[in-house]
């Protein structure tokens, strides 16, 4: 067996920390060779330098590269402006995956959040809630690409008369006598069929986020409202969903960027075929299929200007939470 | 602890890290030079290949580190921007390996490989396709003659219609076909075209065949070349011609769902069911150990048998699509240099040969060196093909070809669409994609 990887393993685990505190360690000493009232001032850029090093080498330049790159023509060699842009958004395929990405975005993430804060609510009033949280969080261990795989299986199709493989269809043509439908083919459901497996994955995460928030509520306020005479629904929602709201925008943001970079469900499950393309597979079909790299980071840049408005709220909420402590 | 005494205890520690990983590379080299290989063989094609290997591996003591992958065009482009490219590759097919060797990615072969043993050894077309810009970068280790029409003998017989005398021309496979649907009340066809990322494919060598006949080798070469208009008449009658099967829920078991949602690797499995749903299988000769694959039981002959692709035009009479797998070098070293010689040997060509599966493009791989009657008739039919045709979806750039196989699905989705996806197609065409 070849263990040449050994001593590379030890050298990051040990060496990557160790050259960090050293740099701290040597920066502080000439730091505090400076006039005192310099001190204070560069400590903290100082301490910040490394990641700030990191954040522009993996993140800024790659991105600016891809803004770049999205202005030139398919092998990059000459200037051609816009014209990427106009052509993937005149470009029929490309808008189906837009409208796609649209269904992903309120679909994915209003299921998630809905069948979460369900599933919390109704798991903290049995007494087998930990076995039940368990099982509905199962699913997050599982990758998208396993995900996929399995959900092809749920499925699968075969034609009217023959013995079903896939589970859905099973039950859908034997219980429910109706005609198999191919699910991830048939333009009326194969979008939702995709987006299902996603949620089956990320419910789980929703809940134990939301339920970990509802343990947090004080009894007494809920007591208070049922005191003062409201019913059950409406301790729920006027008293439950307004205290979880912090917490659900954190995991609706979270899932509104996860919808925006689908991928993995659609390029395991049909290929992005039957009009079920979305942006992310688009640009990677793009980029290492057609090898037409200017109009994949065009892909890109649209991708990035989607989730700018994210990061905006996200930033503002952070800032606005930091003013009220 | 105080400052001066943690900062030496981490000089010393890294000073060890680096120490160890300066010793790290020299622990590793022992034995012979291992050789990266990718390739889309999984399953039996990767162990035929394997075994092919092994010879060289005993006699030179090098080792071959083989990776299979089902996206190899993915896999390759990627390594290959990274810098990172992998020794050898099987290369998804001539237009993509004509665009690595324009960006100057594959190693020319002429001086690896014998180019007089080549010659002589290789039909003329095989070594022109591997030829680009005059160089040849890529050798083609086997074949297959696509566009063969397998059937089970005695369910065609109790279906009331005799191969015994193939087909001559499509009027008669029609007759043959008619036949069955109203005999048996059954769809006569099975067709499955879902494979991953390449969905669609096994439709479009349908068309292929349909054009070849109909239009002819000068019309299909032009089409190869990219040459031919794709929303000219003739490819459209060819498309419909193979819509008159696939959008005839009659004729195509399981209408229009089956055949897109049903894997080609399956798709034939209703033809070897009692009572059979369907009767005649579509495809080209490597489909025989999926036959086997799924049902361990069938025998060749007995159980599967095939004929050609019929006529449409007697003018073309005996023109044949043929392809093949494709291998070239993108880093070169004197070990990959005896390793691709090697594999256009006609003695590392039998092995994959014996095992079934393979045709092998190289003349001095007799026929006694099949391992049964079938594999024999459809090297036979790759010698006496006149001319060979090579599959002119894979001669067309990446693009091009994923766009035909997307095409492909739309249009058994949704025969309507014909004129927008051949306008959609030669507008790719045209625009020098």
């Amino acid at each position: 067996m070849n263990l040449a990887w050994i001593p590379y393993l030890i050298a990051a685990v040990v060496g990557v920390p160790a050259v960090l505190v050293l740099y701290i360690l040597a920066t502080d000493w000439l730091i505090r060779r400076l006039p005192d009232d310099l001190q204070p001032r560069l400590r903290p850029w100082v301490w910040v330098a490394p990641a700030l090093v990191l954040v522009t080498a993996l993140l800024i330049y790659p991105m600016v590269a891809t803004a770049w790159i999205s202005l030139l023509s398919k092998d990059g060699t000459q200037f051609v402006g816009l014209a990427n842009f106009g052509h993937v958004l005149t470009d029929n395929s490309v808008l189906i995956a837009i409208r796609n990405n649209i269904y992903w975005l309120v679909f994915y993430t209003g299921l998630v959040l809905v069948l979460g804060l369900i599933l919390a609510v109704l798991a903290d009033r049995v007494p087998y809630e930990g076995p039940v949280k368990s099982l509905i969080f199962m699913p997050m261990a599982i990758s998208f690409v396993a995900a996929g795989v399995i959900w092809r299986f749920m499925y699968s199709y075969q034609p009217p008369g023959a013995p079903q493989t896939g589970t859905l269809n099973a039950v859908w043509s034997s219980i429910l006598q109706q005609q198999p439908i191919a699910w991830l083919i048939d333009h009326r459901v194969n979008n939702f069929a995709l987006i299902f497996a996603a949620v089956w994955v990320w419910t789980g995460f929703a809940m134990v986020i939301t339920s970990a928030a509802l343990k947090g509520i004080p009894p007494e306020l809920l007591e208070a409202a049922r005191v003062d005479g409201a019913t059950e629904l409406q301790v729920f929602f006027r008293v439950t969903v307004p205290l979880l709201a912090p917490t659900l925008t954190v995991i609706g943001t979270t899932l509104v960027i996860f919808a925006l970079k689908a991928f993995d469900i659609v390029y395991v499950m049909t290929g992005g075929l039957y009009d079920t393309d979305v942006m992310a597979r688009r640009m990677y079909g793009e980029m290492f299929n057609n090898q037409n790299f200017g109009t994949s980071a065009a892909i890109a840049m649209l991708l990035l200007l989607a989730v700018v408005p994210v990061l905006i709220f996200n930033l503002r909420r952070f800032q606005f939470q930091e003013a009220i402590r | 602890m105080n400052s001066s005494r943690l900062g030496r205890l981490f000089s010393v520690a890294v000073l060890f890290s680096l120490l160890m990983a300066a010793c790290g590379p020299a622990s590793s080299s022992s034995g012979g030079k291992h050789l990266d290989v990718i390739a889309t063989w999984s399953g039996d094609e990767q162990k035929s290949f394997l075994a092919m290997v092994k010879p060289w591996e005993d006699r030179t003591g090098n080792k071959i580190d083989f990776e299979s992958t089902r996206d190899v065009n993915a896999l390759l482009t990627t390594r290959i921007q990274a810098g990172n490219p992998p020794d050898l590759a099987g290369l998804p097919g001539p237009g993509q390996m004509a665009q690595f060797a324009k960006q100057g990615k594959l190693v020319a072969l002429d001086s690896a490989v014998d180019m007089s043993a080549m010659n002589s050894q290789y039909g003329q077309n095989w070594v022109k396709l591997g030829t680009v810009n005059g160089k040849l970068v890529g050798i083609f280790i086997k074949a297959s003659i696509k566009g063969l029409i397998y059937y089970d003998p005695k369910n065609i017989s109790s279906a009331g219609v005799d191969f015994s005398t193939p087909p001559k021309t499509w009027d008669d496979m029609v007759t043959a076909y008619s036949t069955i649907r109203q005999k048996t009340g059954q769809t006569p066809w099975c067709i499955g075209v879902e494979s991953g990322s390449a969905s669609g494919w096994p439709g479009t060598d349908w068309v292929k065949d349909f054009f070849l006949r109909q239009a002819g080798p000068t019309a299909y070469e032009a089409w190869g070349a990219a040459q031919e208009p794709w929303n000219s008449p003739e490819m459209k009658t060819a498309w419909q011609s193979f819509g008159s099967v696939v959008n005839n829920p009659n004729l195509t078991y399981g209408g229009k769902n089956y055949v897109l949602a049903t894997s080609f690797m399956t798709a034939f499995d209703p033809m070897f069911q009692s009572p059979p749903k369907c009767y005649l299988h579509h495809q080209a000769s490597f489909i025989t150990s999926f036959f086997t694959h799924d049902f361990p039981s069938l025998q060749p002959n007995t159980d599967f048998n095939f004929f050609g692709f019929p006529d449409i035009n007697a003018q073309y009479s005996g023109a044949q699509v043929v392809a093949g797998d494709l291998f070239g070098m993108f880093k070169d070293s004197p070990q990959a240099r005896d390793f691709i010689k090697y594999l256009t040997t006609p003695d590392a060509q039998k092995i994959w040969v014996k095992r079934g599966g393979a045709i092998s493009p190289n003349k001095l791989v007799t026929l006694d060196n099949y391992p049964d009657s079938q594999s024999k008739q459809a090297a036979k039919l790759l010698l006496a093909a006149n001319p060979p045709e090579f599959d002119a979806g894979d001669l067309q750039d990446n693009a091009l070809q994923k766009a035909f196989f997307d095409g492909m699905t739309q249009y058994i989705g949704n025969p309507g669409q014909l004129d927008s996806i051949l306008n959609h197609l030669e507008q790719l065409r045209t625009s020098g994609a």
